[in-house]
């Protein structure tokens, strides 16, 4: 009874527990059930039971309640397909003024939105890309093919790439300093004489319109909710889900909506890369402190002098990992983009992963990092400059950073054109090296993949039948095993001991949603794998962070390293372990560990720094040792903190769990893969993709709770 | 020079939903305890005073004593619940958000507890804000607040970040940037708190030696009664809201209107606070001593030389003229006698 007294949390858990097992081997498994693979469920089969709602047929296993509920939300997908296809092509028809046929044309209203709005975004990408490429399109926007053709002179030239990296180099001198401008040129030359210039150009001209577009919005919306509740309220929820979101399940949708192409890359880089961006500009704005406000109004700033004077530039930190974020996501979704059609480099990484390329792969990702590691570093610059009003500046010192670009253009001009009599072959190096022509070192890494593989085939496939066979085998069948039931009463109970019956309510209903829905299988498997990525992050992140944390130059190092990782778009993750472990789930469980490890080690760093400086030295004076000082101060302290890392790594960890459907693995991935392929398969698409975000949601929901509650009592906010 | 800049007639803040619905039923009685269980907070309670030209207005109260809020009501950061408010007889809440702009530009300034500067800013950036808010060219801007930064001592500093500056620096800053535009009347809200005492005594004399220069009208709030009396010219001691006394430093000191006011004056060293003016009697053809004192002098300085006479002591203005008398058991009486029996 003491005990019961001491640690009630304990024994509830305990209890839970209990009686989570006692249901799982009280219900046994149903004779006919089986996880059902690839397409079998797209056959017909007599043994299915069906009911129609809303005119769709849904056809499923019926088993006992206790075991799995049946798909009642089975017909959401396919009523989501036909309202998306009904608003398209049905709604609201409205007569527009075709320029083309000069004539009236009814058209529904959102099919001349979208349309409006992707002529709009190609606009932006194709002017970019012509200024750093050549083309025509631009002047067409202005013209017409007709007129193109009578006047073939009329074309943006494009830059040699000898101006751009100069320009970059400028730039960089401009708003950092030498260091900068030295890894600007470097990042530029290394792609030009690899041969990725095209590519390159491309996805920069993607990242280009996609990130300040982003900016924009998620600022303008940040700013919104910040100046009216109302705002807030309804984007809250939307912002909620869209973090726990995987990104290829938005691609469904905006294929319906926008078609192929880069410009439906963009919009959807941007409904990803604008909820953190929101909230960040939310969260930034909030921490501006009331009398700099009360300053701001007092110096005599308007409404918007306020806002963009005082608020803004006050809460630039948060504001610039917000930019920051907003990079990251354009990168990674440069890549993504590329299964439905955006050009660059992350169609050829697509394309040599599918060839089982590595060395074009490598090659390709490597690009991507790179030029998001320059263009992080290029805006975080930017937004630490600052001017100097005292300096009296000669004419060339003020302009000397034009004077130089100008001159660059020049050289570069006299560069291409001395080329073009130089390299007569049709190939211009001092314009743009072409892709085939630039040094490779594809075959090096071919060699090296080939290498390993002969090398260490045995250890690797030891390695490799061990890990599927006697730990993962296990896991999934065990997660599989679960009767229903039992899942909601673990799920449910968890919501209430931490936060009472509203937090079991929602956690209750976010598993709800997916129990209905007609993946749940898949969703153990993607839980499953998550979980097993998750553990083993947590492991190590922890460990590494408490390591590292020990001294100093390891702790800041080890910072550098978790910022430097996390430029690298998702993807590109894929691309090293498919080198060691081919095509199989442990490579995709690897890249998991690999990529969720990243926040675990970042917030446990910073989760230990957060614990202030006096507790250190009242510990020490109170004669405790290292070990002692960890486990009873930092610890405890620092654990809220560490928690919310917990948190960042489920998500991250759900994210390439779903990316790595590409490789092929049997979870909700695999299914929203399909459904970019497929032509109804946006309602597929998007439910599936509610499916992850809810399971980010549960745990994304128990945890901050926890975290909430945990710093109220810890008396730290 | 006896114009009112500030004008305050029975000014009210209550926090809450329904405030002005309660406040118009409880007909300018207002009760701080039966708001409180209504769901409102009384921040300021029938306020009234005026603020002359030049003239140094100490608000003095504890923490939640509605002194901050009241600065807030008069410079319009918040509106105030009922009441009016005349800054040199334009009615404050009338004035539409542009006016109020305009007036704020023009005409105040304001010092803050944790000084409020711009973090990306550079200290003459931040001194030239309000300037450039105004719309005055960067370089006319930049050279006005070098001006600031001379004025208050922050030579050679102006490239520098706040982080990069200690609290008494920044405040400077904070000084220097409410003085930028010139504003006839200057809000100060604890601006000392933040700081150690000895750069507090500092910043003190410091800001004494301003006033004297620039002769701006001014409402100084503090929590520190040695800083109201070494400070003001007159004081507003709140309490709950309410206003309990509102004196020149000599009269609080020496007859408390309130047992609440008394609290802060027992403790007081008076010859610290009192001048011979505030104890002389009226000139009689009684024997004088040949000694003559100035009337603004604190006793504490011619306590001794006072002491050392055996008759009364002439007391004399900046004119040589006879205003007074004094005699040395006054002096003894007002340090050591009657403290706890009130004179």
């Amino acid at each position: 009874m003491e005990l019961l007294k001491k640690y009630p949390k304990l024994f509830q858990w305990l209890f839970l527990l209990v009686a989570f097992f006692t249901l799982c081997f009280a219900i046994d498994v149903p004779e006919t059930y089986k996880f059902i693979r690839g397409q079998a469920e797209f056959i017909k089969d007599p043994n299915q039971s069906t009911y129609t709602l809303f005119g769709a047929e849904v056809r499923y296993y019926a088993f006992d309640v206790f075991w799995r509920l049946p798909p009642l939300l089975g017909w959401l997908p396919i009523w989501i397909n036909d309202s998306l296809f009904f608003l398209m092509n049905d709604w609201m028809p409205i007569e527009f003024w075709n320029e083309d046929t000069q004539e009236f044309k009814t058209q529904p209203l959102v099919l001349q939105i979208t349309r409006n709005l992707t002529s709009f975004i190609t606009f932006l990408i194709e002017l970019i890309r012509e200024i750093l490429l050549g083309g025509v399109e631009t002047i067409v926007a202005f013209t017409s093919w007709d007129w193109i053709s009578e006047n073939s002179w009329a074309k943006l030239p494009g830059l040699p790439w000898t101006i751009v990296a100069a320009g970059a180099a400028i730039l960089g001198y401009k708003l950092s300093g030498k260091g900068l401008a030295l890894f600007a040129a470097i990042v530029m030359i290394y792609i030009s004489i690899f041969g990725q210039w095209k590519p390159s150009m491309q996805t920069l001209s993607f990242i280009l319109v996609a990130a300040p577009l982003s900016f924009i919005f998620g600022l303008g919306l940040g700013v919104a909710a910040f100046k009216s509740k109302r705002v807030e309220k309804a984007l809250y929820p939307i912002l909620l889900v869209m973090q726990t979101m995987p990104q290829y399940a938005v691609l469904v949708p905006a294929i319906v909506l926008f078609g192929v192409g880069d410009h439906a890359g963009v919009i959807i880089t941007m409904v990803v890369a604008v909820p953190p961006m929101i909230l960040l500009t939310l969260l930034g704005l909030r921490g501006v402190s009331p009398e700099v406000i009360e300053a701001g109004r007092m110096s005599g700033c308007n409404n918007l002098q306020l806002m963009f004077k005082v608020l803004i530039p006050t809460a630039r930190r948060d504001i610039l990992i917000g930019v920051n974020q907003v990079i990251m996501v354009c990168f990674s979704m440069a890549v993504i983009s590329a299964f439905i059609g955006a050009k660059g480099l992350g169609f050829n990484l697509l394309l040599a992963l599918n060839q089982l390329n590595i060395g074009l792969a490598l090659e390709a990702g490597l690009c991507i990092s790179l030029i998001a590691i320059l263009l992080d570093k290029l805006s975080l610059a930017w937004a630490n400059k600052q001017t100097d009003y005292f300096g009296h500046l000669t004419f060339f010192e003020r302009y000397k950073n034009l004077l130089f670009f100008s001159f660059a253009i020049l050289i570069g001009l006299i560069f291409a054109y001395v080329g073009s009599f130089y390299f007569k072959e049709g190939f211009n190096y001092l314009y743009e090296i072409p892709h085939n022509k630039g040094i490779s070192t594809a075959d090096f890494w071919n060699k090296g993949v080939d290498w390993i593989w002969d090398t260490f085939f045995q250890t690797l496939k030891i390695f490799n039948t061990w890990l599927i066979v006697d730990v993962l085998q296990p896991m999934r069948a065990a997660y599989l095993r679960m009767p229903i039931v039992a899942t909601f009463v673990l799920v449910m109970g968890a919501g209430y001991i931490i936060g009472g019956i509203r937090s079991a309510l929602t956690v209750g209903g976010l598993t709800l949603f997916i129990a209905l829905s007609p993946w749940w299988d898949r969703a153990l498997v993607t839980t499953y794998m998550a979980t097993f990525g998750v553990i083993l992050s947590c492991i190590i992140g922890f460990t590494v962070g408490t390591l590292c944390f020990q001294n100093k130059h390891t702790t800041n190092f080890m910072l550098g390293v978790c910022d430097i990782f996390q430029t690298f778009p998702s993807f590109v993750y894929l691309i090293p372990v498919m080198m060691l472990f081919g095509v199989t789930d442990t490579s995709v469980l690897i890249a998991v560990v690999v990529y969720a490890t990243i926040p675990a080690t970042r917030y446990t760093i910073e989760g230990l720094k957060s614990v202030p400086s006096s507790l250190h030295d009242a510990a020490s004076m109170s004669g405790v040792t290292k070990i002692q000082r960890l486990l009873k101060i930092e610890f405890p302290l620092a654990l809220p903190h560490m928690m919310l890392g917990l948190n960042q790594t489920i998500v991250f960890a759900l994210f390439m769990v779903i990316i790595g459907a590409f490789i092929g693995t049997e979870d909700l991935g695999q299914y929203i893969l399909k459904a970019i392929s497929d032509k109804k398969g946006a309602g597929i698409g998007l439910t599936l993709g509610l499916c992850v975000a809810f399971i980010g949601l549960v745990f994304d929901h128990l945890i901050r709770t926890w975290v909430n509650k945990r710093k109220k009592h810890l008396g730290i906010d | 020079m006896t114009d009112t800049v500030i004008k305050c007639e029975s000014v009210y803040k209550i926090f809450g939903t329904n405030a002005k619905k309660m406040l118009q039923e409880a007909n300018g009685n207002v009760d701080a305890k039966t708001f409180q269980e209504n769901g409102c907070i009384v921040g300021v309670n029938n306020a009234s005073f005026e603020v002359l030209k030049g003239e140094m207005l100490v608000v003095m109260g504890l923490s939640g004593s509605g002194k901050s809020t009241l600065l807030r009501c008069i410079s319009r950061l918040t509106d105030a619940t009922a009441g009016k408010i005349f800054i040199e007889g334009q009615d404050l809440l009338s004035l539409n958000n542009k006016e109020l702009i305009e007036l704020r530009r023009n005409k105040m300034g304001m010092v803050f507890q944790s000084f409020a500067l711009l973090p990306h800013k550079t200290v003459v950036e931040n001194i030239a804000f309000p300037l450039q808010i105004k719309g005055i060219k960067t370089k006319d801007s930049i050279n006005k607040a070098m001006e600031m930064v001379k004025l208050v001592g922050l030579d050679g500093r102006e490239n520098y970040f706040p982080r990069e500056l200690s609290g008494g620096q920044q405040q400077r800053v904070g000084i220097a940037r409410s003085l930028a535009v010139e504003p006839d009347i200057w809000f100060l809200d604890e601006p000392f708190s933040a700081l150690d005492p000895l750069i507090r005594k500092e910043m003190q004399d410091e800001f004494l030696r301003l006033q004297e220069k620039l002769q701006k009208t001014i409402m100084f709030i503090t929590h520190d009664f040695d800083e109201a009396l070494k400070l003001a010219d007159r004081i507003a001691i709140m309490k709950d809201g309410i206003i309990e006394q509102l004196d020149t430093p000599a009269n609080i000191v020496l007859n408390p209107a309130t047992e609440y006011v008394k609290k802060f004056t027992e403790e007081v060293p008076r010859e610290k606070v009192l001048k011979i003016e505030d104890v002389m009697e009226k000139p009689n053809n009684e024997n004088l001593s040949d000694l003559k004192v100035l009337r603004n002098e604190i006793i504490e300085n011619v306590a001794e030389k006072i002491l050392t006479q055996e008759k009364s002591v002439s007391v004399i203005d900046e004119n040589n003229q006879i205003v007074g008398t004094v005699h040395p058991s006054k002096i003894i009486h007002t340090v050591f006698g009657g403290k706890k029996s009130n004179d």
